[in-house]
C-alpha cells in the first residue's frame, strides 16, 4: 500500500468540473484534498477507502465522484422502460449508497438533494428501507433512481429477485458508510457476500468506504475489493487531514469517589454544570439502564427546566425521531444516550461530549468525541467522568492513549456460517446456481475468502434439507440440484413458499426476544384494562418475567407501574414510586478493549504514571500496595482472604466481564473438583472474586492445591465442554445461529399469531443436536460466534497462555483495598434506587473500613 | 377402558413395587386421590401398587412434522424420546406403559417414524401393555405402532386422559406445565407436575416439548385457586413449590 498523498491543486482542478467549482465557491468552501483524491481514484477506475474523522466532508467526499460521473455523461441514450404508468427513459442505477441505519440513509438522501438542486444536476435519488411501500419498491426495480441509499438487508433483498441481474448492470459505484461500524457484526458478513454477488454482476464496479479511523486500515481495505484466490487485494486508501487534536480531561470530582457502581451520582451536580457551561451536551453512557437512570437523576436536579432528551435502542422509534429532530433543530441543551447515537446524523452544534463511565475502547471514545464540534481547525472538547475508582484507571488510560493517537478496533471477521447459509438460500432465490460457481463468488468476499470448500458444502447441504446426517429430509428440501441427464445440476428452491419465507426472515440482527410497553391508565382493582395507550418502547422479556403485577420500574424516562402482560404487550401505567427497578438491559455492554486492559494495568506497576490520577485513587493504590501488591503488567494477581466464615479468592485478569464470567464458571466446575466447596462468584471487567466454604489460602500454602494447575489452559478443554453442555449464554449464541441460518423462522407468511406460540424452543434443539450430532454446522457456527461472542473464550485463553508462570499470589487476611469493588457486585443485582443504594452504601462502608485499617 | 385397581395381567413381568433409595435417591411421592405415586425426575409418573408407568405429551415425530411445513429441525427427537423412556422402563420394569396423549406429534407421525424407530418402540412394548390414549394431536388410532388405543382409563381411584377437566382423581397431560422459581435474582425455568391432592397435570416427556407457565389462567381455572404445588424436575430429584411462590411468565 503506497502512502496517500494529497493531490496538488492544479493537477486536480480539471477533476472537478466549473460547475461543482463554482458551487463549492459559492458556499464559501474550497474542496478538501481528500475529496479531490477520491475524484481522481474514481477516474482511475479504483476502489477507495477514505479514513477522515466525523465532520470531514466525508459523505461528500463519497458522492462527488457519482455526481461528477453523472453531469459528465449526460448522455441521452439509456433504455426505454416502462414505469407502470408509461415509458421513460433510464441509464440505470449507477450508485448504491448503503448505511448501517435506516435513519442515516434517508438524511444523507436529504443532505445530497442540496447540492443537486442547487446545481441544477439531473440525478434521480432515492431511500429504500423497511419502511419503503411496495409499490415504490417494486418501481424502483423496474424504473431505477440513479442513486439508490438503502441498507444491508434491503440489499439482500434486491439481490434475492429475479431482477438483479437487469438492476445491477449498470452499477458503477458503491458507497459504504460507517464501515468500520458495518464490518465489526454479522451485518457485515451479509453485506460482503452481497458485495461479492455485485462484482460477479457489474464487473466494473468501484466501491469507497467511509470509515473512521481504525486500527489496520490495510485489512478494511480488503473489505473493498474482491478477493484473489490467493493472496490478497486491497482498495487504495486515502487519508482525510486529522483534525484538531481533540481536548479531553478528567471529572476531578469534589464528592467521594464511589467504589463500585455505575451510576455516576456522585457526579451529578457537576454534570448538570457542564450542561449550563455549554450549547449543547451529548452524554454518553454504556447501557441503557445507566441512561434511564442518569436522565431520572438529571431531571430531579434540573432547577433552570433545561430542555434535557434521553435516547436509546429501545425507545420507540417516533419517540427517538423526535429527539434526534429536536437535537437538529438546536433546541435541546443536553441528550443522554448510549451507543445509539455513536453513528448517525451530524450535528453541527454539539460543543461538549460528556462520557460517563467507562470509556472501553479508546477508538470508541475517540469517534464519541468526534460527535462534538464539526469544525476542524477546533478542536472537540470532552469530558470523561468515571463512575468508580477502576473507571479513574481506565479513563486515565484513555485519556493517554488518545494524546497517542492508538487504534483498538477490532479485526476483521471470519465470516460465519450461519450467515453464509442464509446467503446461500437468497442466491437459490434469486436464480438457480450451480455450488462450484458460488463457491468461488464467496470466497471473494474478504471475510469468506478462507472458506474450506468441505464448510460451504456443508452450508448448502444444511440449506437444502438441515443438514443432518440421518439422510430424513430429501422430500422436504428447500433447495435440490437437478442432476437428471441433460440437466446442468444447478440448485433451485423447490417451492415459491420457500422465497416468500426468506424474505420475511432476512437480516442478522436477533433481538432478544422484546415486548412491547404501553402506557395505559391505572386500572381500579378488578376493572378491565383499557387498551390502546401510547407506545413507550419495547424491553427485554426475561425483564419483564422477573415482575409481578404492582412493581415498579423506570422505563423511558419515567417510573411505571406493571400492569399487565396481554399478548406481546406489557401494559404500564404512571406511578409515583420512589424506588423502582432499572430494567436490566444487556443492550451496549462492550467489553474493554485488550488494547487498554494492557494500558492500565502498566498504570497500576508503575507509580510515576499515578500523576494523572486524584489523591483518593492514589491513597487507594497506596494502601494496596502495603496491603497486598500491585502486579506487573504481565503478572496475574490472586488473592485469598477469609471473611465471615468464607473463604474467597480474587484474581485480576482485566479481560473483561464476558471472558470473567467464563472463567468464573470454569474455575468453580474445578473447584468443585478439589473438594473446595465453591459457593459462587461475581465477575466486573476488572476482576473475578469467587467464595466457598474451603479454605483454599491454607491448601494453597501446604501445597495440596496449585494455583499454577487451577488456572491452567486446559480448563479450555473437558471442562468448558462439559459447562457448554448447559450454559444459557451458549444455548443463547446457538439460538441467533438458527434463527440467522434459517433453521427457526421468526415470521410466518399469514400466519401473525403470536411469537410464542409458534417458536420451538432452540435450547431443546440445541440439547438434542448437541448430543446427536456434535459436529452440525449450526453448532460449528455457535461455537464460532462463542470464541469472541458472549464467552469471549478466545480472549480467556490468551489470558491464560499469558499468564503462564506468572501468577503471583497473596495469601491475605482480609480483605484488600483492590478487591473491594469486585466484592460490591456481590448481591447488587440489577436493582438501584433509594433503598437498595442504602443497603449498598451501608456494606460497603463496612468494607472499606476493613480494607483500610 | 375400566379396570379394577387389582386386576394385572398374568406373565408380565415383575414390577418394582417397593421405594426404597434408587439410584442413590429417595422416591418423590405424590398422593393424588389417596393414592401413593411416584413422580420421577426424567417426567414420569410410577404406580408401584399396579407395576404402571404413565408418560404425557411424547409429540414423537415433531421434528419432521416441523420439516414437512419447511423447518428442518433435527430428525433425532423421536430417538431421543423413546431413549428416555427406555431408560425408565429398564429402570420401573412396568407391567403396564400409558401414554397419555399427543403421543405423536400429528396424524402422519406413525406413518413417518423410520425403521429404527418402530423396532426400538416394539422392543419396548415387548411382555407388557401398552395403552395410547388419545389426544388432540392425534386424535385416531394408528396402525403398525402396537399397543391398544383408548380414550379414557379409569383404573380405581384414579382417571387417566389426555385433556384435563379438573375432575378429581384425574391424571391429564395436554398443558405442558413449566415453573419458574427466582432466587437471588436469578430464575430457573423447569417442567414440573403440577397437584393438589386430588388431581395432577403431568410434565410433557417429549424431547421437542416446550411447556406452558403454571402461572397461566388455564392452571388456574383447573385448579380453582393458586392452591397446588408445582414438583419442578431436577437432575436427579424433584423440587416441591407452592405455586403461588412461583413467577408467572
Amino acid at each position: 500500500m503506497e502512502p496517500a498523498t494529497a493531490i496538488d491543486r492544479d493537477q486536480a482542478a480539471p477533476l472537478l468540473p466549473d460547475l461543482f467549482a463554482r458551487w463549492f465557491t459559492g458556499r464559501g468552501w474550497a474542496p478538501r484534498p481528500h475529496q479531490l483524491e477520491l475524484l481522481a481514484k474514481a477516474r482511475a477506475g479504483r476502489s477507495t477507502l477514505l479514513i477522515a474523522p466525523t465532520g470531514g466532508g466525508k459523505t461528500l467526499a463519497g458522492f462527488l465522484p457519482t455526481l461528477v460521473e453523472l453531469y459528465q455523461a449526460a448522455a441521452p441514450a439509456g433504455r426505454l422502460v416502462s414505469t407502470g404508468r408509461e415509458l421513460r427513459r433510464s441509464h440505470g442505477l449507477h450508485t448504491l449508497y448503503i448505511s448501517p441505519l435506516k435513519a442515516l440513509a434517508v438524511d444523507i438522501a436529504r443532505n445530497l438533494e442540496i447540492p443537486v438542486r442547487e446545481m441544477g444536476l439531473k440525478v434521480r435519488l432515492e431511500t429504500r428501507t423497511g419502511d419503503t411501500p411496495a409499490s415504490k419498491r417494486q418501481r424502483q426495480r423496474r424504473y431505477p433512481p440513479d442513486i439508490l441509499l438503502t441498507t444491508p438487508e434491503q440489499l439482500a433483498l434486491l439481490l434475492a429477485s429475479a431482477d438483479a441481474p437487469y438492476l445491477f448492470d449498470t452499477l458503477r459505484r458503491v458507497v459504504l458508510d460507517e464501515l468500520h461500524s458495518l464490518v465489526t457484526s454479522k451485518r457485515g458478513d451479509l453485506l460482503s457476500l452481497g458485495l461479492a454477488r455485485l462484482f460477479a454482476l457489474a464487473p466494473g464496479l468501484a466501491t469507497v468506504g467511509l470509515s473512521a479511523t481504525v486500527a489496520e486500515p490495510d485489512d478494511l481495505a480488503r473489505f473493498l475489493v474482491p478477493q484473489p484466490l490467493a493472496g490478497t487485494a486491497r482498495a487504495d486508501i486515502v487519508m482525510a487531514q486529522a483534525g484538531a487534536q481533540p481536548l479531553v480531561t478528567m471529572l476531578d470530582t469534589e464528592a467521594h469517589l464511589p467504589w463500585a457502581g455505575h451510576s455516576a451520582r456522585h457526579a451529578l451536580g457537576e454534570i448538570y454544570a457542564l450542561i449550563k457551561g455549554h450549547k449543547t451536551t451529548l452524554i454518553f453512557v454504556n447501557t441503557r439502564s445507566q441512561a434511564e437512570f442518569l436522565f431520572q437523576e438529571l431531571w430531579g436536579a434540573n432547577d433552570d427546566n433545561l430542555a434535557i432528551a434521553l435516547h436509546h435502542g429501545s425507545l420507540d422509534v417516533a419517540q427517538r425521531r423526535k429527539v434526534e429532530d429536536a437535537m437538529a433543530a438546536g433546541k435541546l441543551r443536553a441528550v443522554v444516550c448510549t451507543s445509539s447515537l455513536d453513528l448517525g446524523v451530524d450535528w453541527g452544534d454539539v460543543d461538549l461530549v460528556v462520557n460517563v463511565g467507562a470509556p472501553k475502547g479508546c477508538s470508541r471514545l475517540m469517534q464519541r468525541i468526534g460527535r462534538s464540534n464539526h469544525r476542524l481547525d477546533e478542536p472537540s472538547e470532552a469530558v470523561l467522568v468515571p463512575a468508580n475508582r477502576f473507571e479513574v484507571l481506565e479513563c486515565r488510560a484513555a485519556i493517554d492513549a488518545v494524546a497517542d493517537n492508538a487504534q483498538d478496533t477490532p479485526p476483521l471477521r471470519t465470516g460465519a456460517l450461519d450467515v453464509l447459509a442464509q446467503h446461500i438460500l437468497g442466491r437459490a432465490v434469486g436464480a438457480p446456481f450451480l455450488s462450484d460457481e458460488l463457491y468461488a463468488e464467496v470466497r471473494a468476499a474478504a471475510p469468506y475468502a478462507t472458506l474450506a470448500r468441505a464448510d460451504f458444502d456443508a452450508a448448502v447441504d444444511f440449506v437444502a434439507t438441515g443438514g443432518y446426517a440421518l439422510k430424513a429430509y430429501e422430500r422436504f428440501a428447500k433447495i435440490r440440484q437437478d442432476t437428471r441427464p441433460g440437466k446442468d445440476g444447478r440448485w433451485r428452491i423447490t417451492h415459491p413458499r420457500v422465497a416468500q419465507r426468506y424474505r420475511m426472515n432476512v437480516g442478522t440482527i436477533v433481538e432478544a426476544d422484546m415486548l412491547k410497553v404501553r402506557l395505559v391508565r391505572s386500572r381500579a382493582s378488578g376493572a378491565v384494562i383499557p387498551r390502546g395507550g401510547r407506545l413507550l418502547g419495547e424491553v427485554e422479556e426475561y425483564f419483564i418475567e422477573t415482575l409481578t403485577q404492582g412493581d415498579t420500574f423506570v422505563f423511558a424516562g419515567e417510573i411505571l407501574k406493571y400492569e399487565a402482560l396481554v399478548e406481546d404487550e406489557v401494559y404500564v401505567s404512571r406511578s409515583t414510586a420512589t424506588d423502582p427497578k432499572v430494567p436490566a438491559y444487556e443492550g451496549g455492554k462492550f467489553p474493554l478493549s485488550t488494547y487498554l486492559a494492557a494500558r492500565v494495568r502498566a498504570i497500576l506497576a508503575q507509580r510515576e504514571t499515578w500523576y494523572g490520577l486524584s489523591d483518593q485513587v492514589r491513597e487507594w493504590l497506596e494502601i494496596q500496595q502495603w496491603r497486598s501488591l500491585l502486579p506487573a503488567p504481565g503478572d496475574l494477581l490472586v488473592e485469598t482472604f477469609p471473611r465471615a466464615a468464607k473463604y474467597y479468592l480474587v484474581c485480576y485478569p482485566f479481560e473483561g466481564r464476558l471472558a470473567h464470567q467464563t472463567l468464573g464458571m470454569l474455575l468453580t466446575r474445578r473447584l468443585e473438583r478439589a473438594r473446595q466447596r465453591p459457593l459462587g462468584f461475581v465477575a466486573n471487567e476488572y476482576a473475578l472474586a469467587g467464595w466457598g466454604l474451603g479454605d483454599l489460602g491454607l491448601r494453597i500454602a501446604r501445597g495440596e492445591l496449585s494455583l499454577a494447575e487451577l488456572f491452567d489452559e486446559d480448563m479450555l478443554g473437558d471442562d468448558l465442554e462439559a459447562w457448554l453442555a448447559e450454559s444459557a449464554l451458549m444455548k443463547r449464541t446457538f439460538r441467533n445461529c438458527a434463527i440467522i441460518a434459517g433453521l427457526i423462522e421468526k415470521r410466518f407468511p399469514g400466519e401473525e399469531k403470536s411469537r410464542r406460540q409458534l417458536t420451538i424452543s432452540t435450547d431443546l434443539v440445541y440439547d438434542v443436536l448437541r448430543k446427536h450430532q456434535a459436529d452440525h454446522v449450526l453448532l460449528r457456527a455457535a461455537r464460532a460466534d462463542a470464541t469472541s461472542g458472549l464467552l469471549d473464550i478466545k480472549r480467556l485463553g490468551e489470558m491464560l497462555s499469558r499468564i503462564k508462570g506468572r501468577i503471583v499470589h497473596k495469601a491475605l487476611d482480609h480483605v484488600s483495598p483492590l478487591s473491594v469493588p469486585v466484592l460490591l457486585e456481590i448481591g447488587r443485582e440489577t436493582v438501584y434506587g433509594e433503598a437498595s443504594d442504602t443497603l449498598l452504601a451501608e456494606a460497603a462502608d463496612e468494607l472499606v473500613k476493613e480494607a483500610m485499617q | 377402558m375400566s379396570v379394577p385397581a387389582h386386576s394385572r395381567a398374568s406373565g408380565n413381568p415383575e414390577p418394582r413395587t417397593a421405594s426404597p433409595l434408587v439410584r442413590g435417591r429417595t422416591d418423590h411421592v405424590v398422593t393424588i386421590a389417596s393414592v401413593a405415586l411416584v413422580a420421577d425426575p426424567a417426567g414420569a409418573l410410577y404406580w408401584p401398587e399396579l407395576g404402571l408407568l404413565a408418560v404425557a405429551d411424547l409429540h414423537l415425530e415433531k421434528g419432521s412434522s416441523f420439516a414437512a411445513r419447511g423447518q428442518l429441525l433435527p430428525p433425532y427427537d423421536t430417538a431421543e424420546t423413546l431413549q428416555r423412556l427406555a431408560r425408565l422402563i429398564a429402570h420401573y420394569a412396568p407391567r403396564c406403559v400409558v401414554a397419555l396423549g399427543d403421543s405423536f406429534h400429528d396424524g402422519g407421525g406413525p406413518a413417518r417414524l423410520d425403521n429404527e424407530g418402530r423396532d426400538n418402540l416394539r422392543a419396548l412394548q415387548r411382555g407388557r401393555d401398552w395403552i395410547w390414549l388419545i389426544g388432540n394431536h392425534d386424535p385416531e388410532p394408528a396402525v403398525d405402532i402396537g399397543g391398544m388405543f383408548e380414550a379414557v382409563l379409569a383404573i380405581g381411584a384414579l382417571t387417566l386422559r389426555h385433556l384435563p377437566s379438573g375432575a378429581a382423581g384425574e391424571i391429564a397431560g395436554h398443558l405442558h406445565p413449566v415453573a419458574r422459581v427466582a432466587h437471588r435474582g436469578r430464575a430457573v425455568s423447569r417442567r414440573c407436575f403440577a397437584a393438589d391432592s386430588s388431581r395432577m397435570v403431568m410434565p410433557a416427556f417429549g424431547a421437542f416439548t416446550g411447556g406452558l407457565n403454571i402461572r397461566d389462567a388455564a392452571f388456574c381455572d383447573l385448579f380453582g385457586t393458586l392452591k397446588f404445588t408445582a414438583h419442578m424436575l431436577g437432575e436427579d430429584r424433584l423440587y416441591a413449590f407452592a405455586a403461588k411462590r412461583c413467577l408467572p411468565g
